[in-house]
């Protein structure tokens, strides 16, 4: 009896898939001893035109920032050293706005990375778990001697990202068709991302304003938050941003001390 | 703590629809949903990819849940790599099973095909050789599907571009003995038969000869691209983009009038064209359900 065929096969097909520069592997053949070349391209073209395509659909802004070209070319590079390993391409891409970040044709655009930072956090949003916002009036109930231990529990689809540049006005710009005009990108600019219900909103938020929705966020109770938004912006208005923040749906429900 | 509406769908029971028999479908896509919901039209399956419904919440849910509501459903998984040499991923097969309890689909089908290796997820459906050992691979990797959703799945033949040499038997020997071994049903994509014959230079009607029918739960129709291989011979690719083409509703029509009537679904992936041409394409499809009757194959004809 000959050895059994092992289940090697999925080792010899997978490294050419993403290597455009190795050949079809021995392994595989065209039917009556024709060429795979071809055929086997065809799943190698299938794997990257399919993952190129995943990214360009989690990130419309950066593809239409850049043109389509760019941004295919630029998503390829990463698609080949970073595949996805989950499939589940809505989770893809964590790695892109970082690679953005580096890859030397991007330089011009230092915004871009933080542009791409905010998409992914737009899909995290949609993707997250329903769950009902705590209502400005539920904390107006609040005694305010209790204020200071008050705990908000972040709601799923909330997220926060942070800009030494124009962020969110050059992300608002460009998720959708409309011309784009001039944009003074060295403005810095933090972004709330939230989804109360259906849509997934994105928010600039005030100076100072990030601060303090990331000590929330992170379960620090409002008194910590405060000091820590005072120390980024002396003219910070916490009521309004507190207030801003429940409305926007950022948080489920409220507590007291440590959480 | 979080007032999450979603349950955890680990623990809800795991029921079945009613069987939907000799009714054509097609795929659900979101750009669909408001002329479908305003169609008020309620024949008529739809079919979705699992993976698309594997997040926690968000408009994803709400959208099939709105379909599911008039609509039986089938849940058509892409990933779960059940013709891979590694192991199952369990989280993901445990997220199969959550869309199974919560959404009760009438058909639950995966692929005869590998997309994951080591840690890298290609998003392809990519081919396997058929072998002794392949073939008791596949068949671990059914029985456990079918241990988790508690109900058979049906195993999608595959339109492959290259062949192994170590392949020892058939693909049509191949799927029946998987299909005798795990008890799962079949999914039949004819496309994928025209494809794969015309890539690898077999008849197709041979091969829907071969092919164990009354295993069969449901079909599958798309639409397929040509393009050229090595020496210039036509090699067909399964892009499910355009209208299906003539020959195979030759064929489907043959294995209508052999298997009676069985759930039809029209594929259609990307170049998704406006709402009423994918229905006319559905209703080609009921066309040949309703006017094929059966010959022969007794007891086959359960299918209302």
């Amino acid at each position: 009896m000959p050895p059994e065929p092992d289940l090697g096969f999925a080792a010899a097909f997978a490294p050419a898939l993403l290597d455009p520069v190795r050949l079809a592997p021995e392994i595989v053949t065209g039917p009556n001893g024709k060429a795979p070349g071809k055929r086997y391209d065809v799943y190698r073209n299938n794997v990257t035109v399919s993952l190129i395509d995943a990214l360009a659909a989690i990130y419309p802004a950066v593809q239409r920032i850049t043109g389509i070209d760019f941004f295919r070319a630029m998503a390829r590079f990463h698609v080949r050293q970073t595949p996805p390993i989950s499939p589940l391409l809505f989770d893809y891409g964590r790695d892109f706005p970082a690679f953005i970040a580096q890859y030397e044709h991007a330089q011009m655009m230092p915004w871009l990375a933080d542009v791409a930072r905010i998409e992914r956090a737009w899909l995290d949003a949609y993707h997250a778990a329903d769950a009902v916002p705590v209502s400005p009036a539920q904390l107006a109930a609040v005694a305010p001697e209790r204020l200071g231990d008050l705990v908000l529990i972040p709601h799923p689809a909330a997220g926060i990202v942070r800009s030494q540049f124009a962020a969110v006005t050059i992300f608002a710009a460009n998720r959708d068709t409309s011309p784009v005009g001039r944009i003074d990108a060295a403005s810095p600019e933090d972004a709330l991302v939230t989804r109360a219900e259906f849509d997934v909103v994105v928010r600039h938020l005030p100076p100072g304003g990030a601060a303090v929705a990331s000590s929330l966020m992170s379960g620090r109770p409002l008194g910590e938050a405060a000091a820590r938004a005072l120390d980024a912006a002396a003219d910070f208005d916490l009521a309004s941003n507190i207030t801003g923040l429940i409305e926007a749906g950022a948080f489920t429900s409220i507590a007291f001390g440590d959480v | 703590m979080t007032t999450a509406i979603a349950p955890d769908m680990s623990a809800v029971p795991l029921r079945y629809s009613a069987p939907i028999g000799g009714v054509a479908g097609t795929s659900f896509k979101p750009e669909h949903l408001q002329a479908i919901l305003g169609a008020n039209q309620r024949r008529g399956f739809f079919e979705v990819h699992a993976e698309n419904y594997m997040g926690a919440g968000g408009p994803p849910h709400r959208a099939l849940e709105a379909i599911r509501r008039d609509h039986p459903l089938s849940l058509h998984g892409v990933c779960m790599s059940i013709g891979g040499p590694q192991p199952l991923d369990k989280a993901h097969l445990a997220r199969f099973r959550g869309l199974v309890a919560r959404y009760q689909p009438a058909l639950v089908s995966e692929h005869l095909a590998w997309s994951t290796h080591e840690t890298s997820f290609f998003n392809d459906l990519l081919p396997l050789p058929y072998t002794a050992a392949t073939l008791r691979n596949v068949c671990d990797h059914i029985d456990q599907v079918q241990d988790a959703i508690r109900r058979p799945l049906l195993l999608e033949n595959p339109s492959t571009y290259i062949a192994f040499r170590e392949s020892s038997m058939s693909e049509t020997d191949f799927i029946r003995t998987v299909a005798e071994r795990t008890g799962c049903g079949l999914l039949l994509d004819i496309n994928n038969v025209f494809v794969s014959a015309t890539n690898h230079g077999f008849s197709a009607l041979d091969y829907l000869a071969d092919f164990p029918l009354a295993r069969v739960g449901e079909i599958h129709l798309a639409g397929h691209a040509e393009q050229a291989d090595d020496e210039g011979d036509l090699l067909l690719i399964d892009s499910h983009d355009g209208p299906v083409a003539d020959a195979v509703w030759k064929l489907y029509e043959i294995v209508v009038r052999r298997r009676g009537g069985v759930p039809t679904l029209i594929e259609w992936d990307s170049k998704i064209p406006d709402w009423p041409v994918l229905q006319a394409e559905a209703a080609a499809a009921q066309a040949i359900l309703d006017r094929c009757r059966p010959v022969g194959l007794t007891g086959d004809r359960h299918a209302a």
